[in-house]
């Protein structure tokens, strides 16, 4: 037998964490399809009726996802190239259906290996900020998603924001995903990229992760030292090496190979950045 | 159920509703169940097919994902709410007119997405469309006519009915066609008696094992309100069914022995909340899982277990077509091309799982479910619950997707015999992974062949061998293994030909019919070393095509001389200004691109319509009623390929009625008579000719009734019939004539049984009584890196005799085609892993490339009005030709279908290193 409450208000969330450990639902696209023939029998928390989690807004040195802000939400938002490679991957979560009512959030808290978001949000250097009625903390992504569907999030804690620091300079972002069809594909293999660069038009800093090779998305930091400094031309995606993989750790699975996977990843990483330089995203 | 229900306020189509429900509940089974509003689907229950897709506050969401609190104070809009005073919306119109509905179980979900993109956009373009509507599975349509009906939403969609005489050929809209767009079809989920208990199956998680049933007091007191735990020993009859008398091997409820994953094991019985709360780990069975034997090799292996006594060897069944000296011909050809070829596992993916109800009406059972096959179905239950045929009565609901896969009883057994041992109306509603875990499969295939040439490249000798894997139960594997050696050829004319097949038993997945009936498996054997001889003789593949095809005059294989409609050679002409276009153009680009290579492929095929060698007879009948309305009684089931429609149409213009005069009543075992299976291809020639000469049968009457000649014309105004036959005219009321209890005062009845003769032990002999053909050829863009392939054009050119309704015949092909390319490049169920719609992929909208149709009628004198079948033919020549595309793309022919990403690239790289070991030495 469970329980369901719905509240107004975060307090009254926390209070009800606090009690006991619940399910949190907000869009529904990862609780309902994981009990297709089970019974409904959680103790459920459905955040969806807290108006204060919901909205994208710009703050000083950052931006700001409500825990409620869904893909279309991002999709129809105005936000600067640094979010372009995002965006991409909004539009391949599910079809609009899915886009509509899923959240940005709850694709981090379900913690796929193969979840659309995590790449781009990785080379956002995005945090969460998960609270609980003990108190707020914020986390990097990278220590916040610990394993396959597994997260730090703990029972009594709900992530009521995705945040985006601002970059230093001129930022811009991609995202491809490699799946066997077009539209409601679980990918292969996935890659996101921030790029920012230099008056000179170098690279400043470079940020790229790739998703569905290993248990958790990873960034790649030998491939990001490779680029920096190089000039925004046509050789950059020379600077991808194999030996630049070694955070990965593909695995055989029905949709592909790990040959294959790692073999794909070296060619998304390269059209990944000749699409940067050349501004197709 | 938790506690207590909550009230949730919302608007529903514009009207206020409340209900008290589950805060948790699902808002589609809030619709559906608590509301009444079926027209919103459930497919899976798991975001992954949009059927269920409606408008929250004007947005398309998945209403199976939706808590049904979250819709308080909101506005959802649904299928029900599109038409406006009974008239269809521009948009219901416009998919009505376009043929893009086929079953109409995806129907709603389209819609729905289709009115949220045109509200933002009411002029899209192709892409908006498909991005729009990418989010909405369908496995009929190809995707490609709710395009076209998108695309040309305005205030233009009507269709002209035709006149008397001018049905046949016509493009008539579907005759059930308004139900499926405005949501009031009713499929087998969408029908249940109020007081009906609800049946869950409980199955095997194990692919091989015994096991011990339990104690299940324990379940009954802490649910009081379960009714029953059926097991085998509940089994009023037989508890075994099979599709041949030979064959019954499979248990309606397994004993002790469980021989695949899925295999059902006990049934619980109750009200719904009830049964839904079980968990599965609840019900106490002591298992002990036995060693599997999973796929062909295994259950060949010497000393492997059988799986059933009486075929020690695991081999079901064999069938063989041998003609002429195939070693000796193969050693003098010129040129000899072989190889080894494998498919794995297709699933239907129907959109709607299979569902139903059944109740006892006296000493009677009544089953309501989706069928292709209620006549075998009615045979089966009575059987199992030890009945008399007679006492058993099926109404097929409205069938939302079949190919095959709903020629077997699934739910059938189990809720008749709830019902029957109840006497309560029992439901039931499989899941999306008891579907796909239980329910047959296509036969996967290990094919090897041999074709020879001479030097002219005229076809020798062909010399095939496939084994198939029919998995734990027989199912259709008999039939799999006698159509294979007949078709493995291909459709050529060759005189020397050895083709053997068998059936192999395994503990996979029960394999059975799926479009085809592994004809598709061997194309992609023939087809593939068809390009090869080609090569060899240095021909083109088409040309070397036209040398061999099989034309009016031939001989089969099985000694067949072909008198008319061999159309192949048409299809081939037809084809040939395209397919020289793209070849060259596709050549030309490759001289110049590296990442991306085109290729164009071509494929051919032939399929026999109806039955193997066996009588399959189907009676129609049609009544004139005392009130002036004609009605055709037909036992087809129309499974969305659209048989309701050409039924009407071939039997308004033998009546000589327009067939806007028609009602139909279809598939009640009680009120119509045996139309045979919809399978094979069959319904619009075999059924086809019955309600021609069923219509014929009543004109007949009519003319004689009034005394007029043979060319009279008829019009029937309220219940007056007037004849014209010259400057004479003569009037029938039919009000006085002497009637029949059900109101007809005339009745017509057709009966037609194809010609066929049984086959020799060599297979000689004439299995069939008509066979379509077709050629397809697709173009490719093969990305080499990544070893992705996207199909951007076919062109199909398909003999069908004669296209009684162009629109539905392009629809067949479309979805056929959609099918193939599934097959082809990502389409393998894997037991016990792709048990859902995401991990199974079949093609979405943003796979399927342009189609164009080419019909090319080829009259079969046996058909009604020329026309033979397109089902089948429509998905065989498919993955062939884009197997065929890639090679000529790459240079690389893969032998293994799914040809996916990663096949290919791992194909691509082993073609590159056995290139450079060449240059090196």
């Amino acid at each position: 037998m469970g329980s369901y409450v719905r509240p107004a208000e975060l307090d009254e969330a926390l209070a009800a964490l606090a009690a006991g450990g619940r399910v949190i639902v907000a869009g529904g696209t990862d609780y309902y399809p994981a009990r297709v023939g089970r019974p409904l029998d959680d103790d459920v928390l459905d955040i969806t009726g807290i108006t204060a989690l919901r909205g994208i807004v710009e703050r000083d040195d950052h931006w700001r996802f409500g825990a409620l802000a869904t893909w279309s939400d991002l999709i129809d938002a105005k936000l600067p190239p640094l979010f372009a490679g995002l965006k991409l991957a909004a539009r391949e979560v599910g079809g609009v259906q899915i886009q509509n009512a899923g959240t940005i959030c709850g694709n981090l808290c379900n913690a796929s290996p193969a979840a659309d978001g995590v790449p781009n949000l990785l080379a956002l250097d995005a945090s969460v900020e998960l609270a609980s009625a003990a108190g707020t903390r914020r986390l990097p992504i990278a220590a916040f998603i610990t394993g396959n569907r597994k997260t730090i999030r703990r029972a009594d804690e709900v992530m009521t924001a995705l945040l985006v620091p601002k970059p230093r300079g001129a930022a811009r972002s991609h995202f491809l995903k490699l799946g066997a069809r077009r539209y409601l594909v679980i990918s292969i293999v996935m890659a996101g990229g921030v790029i920012e660069t230099a008056r000179d038009n170098s690279v400043s800093a470079a940020r790229i992760a790739v998703g569905s090779c290993s248990a958790v998305a990873q960034r790649l930091p030998a491939l990001e030292r490779a680029l920096i400094g190089r000039p925004l031309d046509a050789r950059l995606a020379d600077a991808v090496e194999v030996g630049q993989l070694a955070p990965l750790s593909p695995i055989d699975d029905m949709r592909g190979t790990a040959a294959y996977r790692g073999d794909a990843t070296l060619t998304l990483l390269r059209r990944l950045l000749s699409d940067l330089v050349a501004g197709r995203t | 159920m938790r506690s207590p229900a909550e009230r949730v306020a919302f608007s529903l189509n514009g009207h206020a509703v409340a209900v008290h429900v589950d805060p948790v509940r699902r808002l589609a089974d809030v619709l559906r169940e608590e509301l009444g509003l079926t027209g919103t689907k459930i497919g899976c229950n798991a975001g992954d097919c949009g059927a269920c897709t409606v408008l929250l506050d004007g947005r398309q969401i998945c209403a199976c994902l939706v808590p049904a609190a979250q819709v308080a104070g909101r506005q959802v809009t649904t299928v029900e709410g599109l038409a406006q005073d009974g008239k269809l919306s521009a948009l219901q119109a416009a998919f009505h007119v376009h043929g893009a509905a086929q079953c109409g179980i995806c129907t709603p979900g389209m819609l729905m997405a289709s009115a949220d993109l045109l509200a933002r956009r009411p002029q899209p373009t192709e892409a908006e469309v498909l991005d729009g509507l990418g989010g909405v599975l369908c496995r009929c349509t190809g995707y490609r006519k709710i395009v076209e009906a998108v695309m040309s939403v305005g205030p233009a969609a009507r269709a002209v009915e035709p006149p008397a005489g001018k049905a046949v050929g016509a493009r008539l809209p579907k005759t059930d066609g308004l139900a499926k767009v405005t949501g009031t079809e009713r499929f087998g989920a969408d029908l249940w008696p109020k007081d009906s208990l609800v049946l869950r199956a409980i199955r095997s998680p194990y692919h091989h094992a015994r096991f011990v049933l339990g104690d299940f007091s324990p379940l009954f007191a802490k649910y009081p309100d379960l009714v029953r735990v059926l097991t085998a020993r509940d089994v009023p009859g037989q508890n075994r069914y099979g599709i041949y008398p030979t064959g019954k091997d499979q248990p309606a409820l397994a004993e002790s022995h469980v021989r695949h994953r899925g295999e059902a094991v006990v049934a619980l019985v109750g009200d719904d909340a009830t049964v839904a709360a079980i968990r599965d780990d609840e019900v106490t069975i002591a298992w002990q899982e036995l060693p599997k034997l999973s796929g062909i090799d295994a259950a060949l292996a010497p000393g492997a277990p059988a799986l059933h006594a009486e075929h020690p060897d695991n081999v079901l069944i064999s069938g063989r077509v041998a003609r002429g000296d195939v070693a000796r011909s193969l050693t003098a050809s010129a040129h000899v091309a072989e190889g080894e070829f494998e498919t794995g596992f297709v699933e239907h993916a129907y959109i709607e799982p299979e569902a139903g109800y059944a109740r006892r009406v006296g000493d009677r059972i009544e089953i309501v479910a989706c069928t292709q096959t209620p006549y075998m179905d009615r045979d089966e239950i009575a059987l199992i619950l030890g009945l008399k045929p007679e006492q058993v009565r099926i109404v097929p609901s409205a069938v939302g997707g079949g190919f095959g896969g709903k020629l077997d009883l699934s739910l059938q057994p189990l809720i008749a015999i709830a019902a029957w041992l109840t006497r309560r109306p029992v439901r039931c509603v499989y899941t999306r992974p008891e579907s796909m875990t239980s329910t047959t499969k296509r036969h996967p295939a290990r094919m090897r062949a041999r074709f020879g040439c001479d030097a002219a490249g005229k076809l020798t000798a062909v010399e095939f061998h496939g084994d198939f894997n029919t998995g734990a139960y027989a199912s259709w594997g008999p039939t799999v293994a006698n159509r294979v050696p007949v078709h493995a050829m291909g459709p050529y004319a060759v005189p020397a030909v050895r083709c053997t097949s068998r059936a192999i038993y395994t503990n996979d997945t029960p394999a059975g019919a799926f479009r085809g009936f592994g004809v598709p498996q061997a194309a992609i054997a023939h087809e593939a070393l068809m390009d090869e001889l080609a090569a060899s003789c240095g021909l083109d593949p088409l040309e070397f095509r036209q040398r061999n095809a099989l034309a009016r005059g031939s001989t089969t294989a099985t000694g067949h001389r072909l008198e008319a409609s061999a159309g192949l050679p048409a299809c081939l002409e037809a084809l040939a200004p395209a397919w020289r276009a793209a070849r060259a153009a596709a050549d030309a680009y490759n001289r110049m691109a590296t990442t991306i290579r085109r290729g164009v492929g071509i494929g051919c095929m032939w399929y026999g319509i109806g039955n193997t060698s066996m009588s399959n007879p189907s009676t129609m009948k049609v009544g004139l009623s005392r009130d002036g309305h004609v009605t055709l009684y037909s036992g087809a089931v129309d499974i969305g390929q659209g048989s309701n429609t050409i039924m009407a149409q071939i039997c308004a213009d033998a009546l000589g009625l327009p067939v806007g005069a028609f009602r139909l009543v279809t598939g009640d075992t009680d009120l119509t008579a045996d139309a045979g299976k919809t399978s094979a291809s069959r319904q619009t020639f075999v059924s086809g000719n019955a309600a021609r000469l069923a219509g014929e049968d009543l004109r007949r009457q009519i003319l004689r009734l009034a005394n007029v000649g043979d060319g009279a014309t008829l019009a029937l105004d309220g219940a007056r019939l007037t004849l014209r036959d010259g400057g004479a005219t003569r009037g029938i009321i039919l009000a006085a004539l002497p009637g029949k209890s059900d109101g007809d005062v005339l009745v017509g009845t057709g009966r037609f049984d194809p010609p066929t003769t049984p086959l020799d032990a060599d297979g000689q002999g004439v299995p069939y009584a008509t066979y379509a053909f077709a050629a397809q050829m697709a173009e490719v863009a093969v990305d080499v890196e990544l070893g992705l392939v996207k199909v951007t054009r076919i062109v199909a050119a398909h003999d069908v005799g004669r296209a009684i309704n162009p629109t539905q015949v392009e629809g067949q092909i479309h979805g056929g085609i959609a099918q193939g390319l599934g097959l082809a490049l990502m389409e393998e169920f894997i037991p016990g892993r792709t048990e859902n719609l995401h991990d199974y992929l079949i093609p979405t909208f943003g796979d399927m490339p342009a189609i164009e149709c080419i019909l090319v009628e080829d009259a079969e004198p046996l058909g009604p009005y020329g026309a033979k079948g397109i089902g089948e033919p429509a998905l065989v020549p498919t993955a062939p030709a884009i197997l065929g595309a890639i090679h000529h793309a790459t240079g690389v022919r893969l032998r293994r279908v799914p040809a996916t990403p990663d096949r290919v690239r791992a194909a691509l790289l082993a073609a590159a290193q056995v290139n450079s070991r060449k240059a090196a030495e």
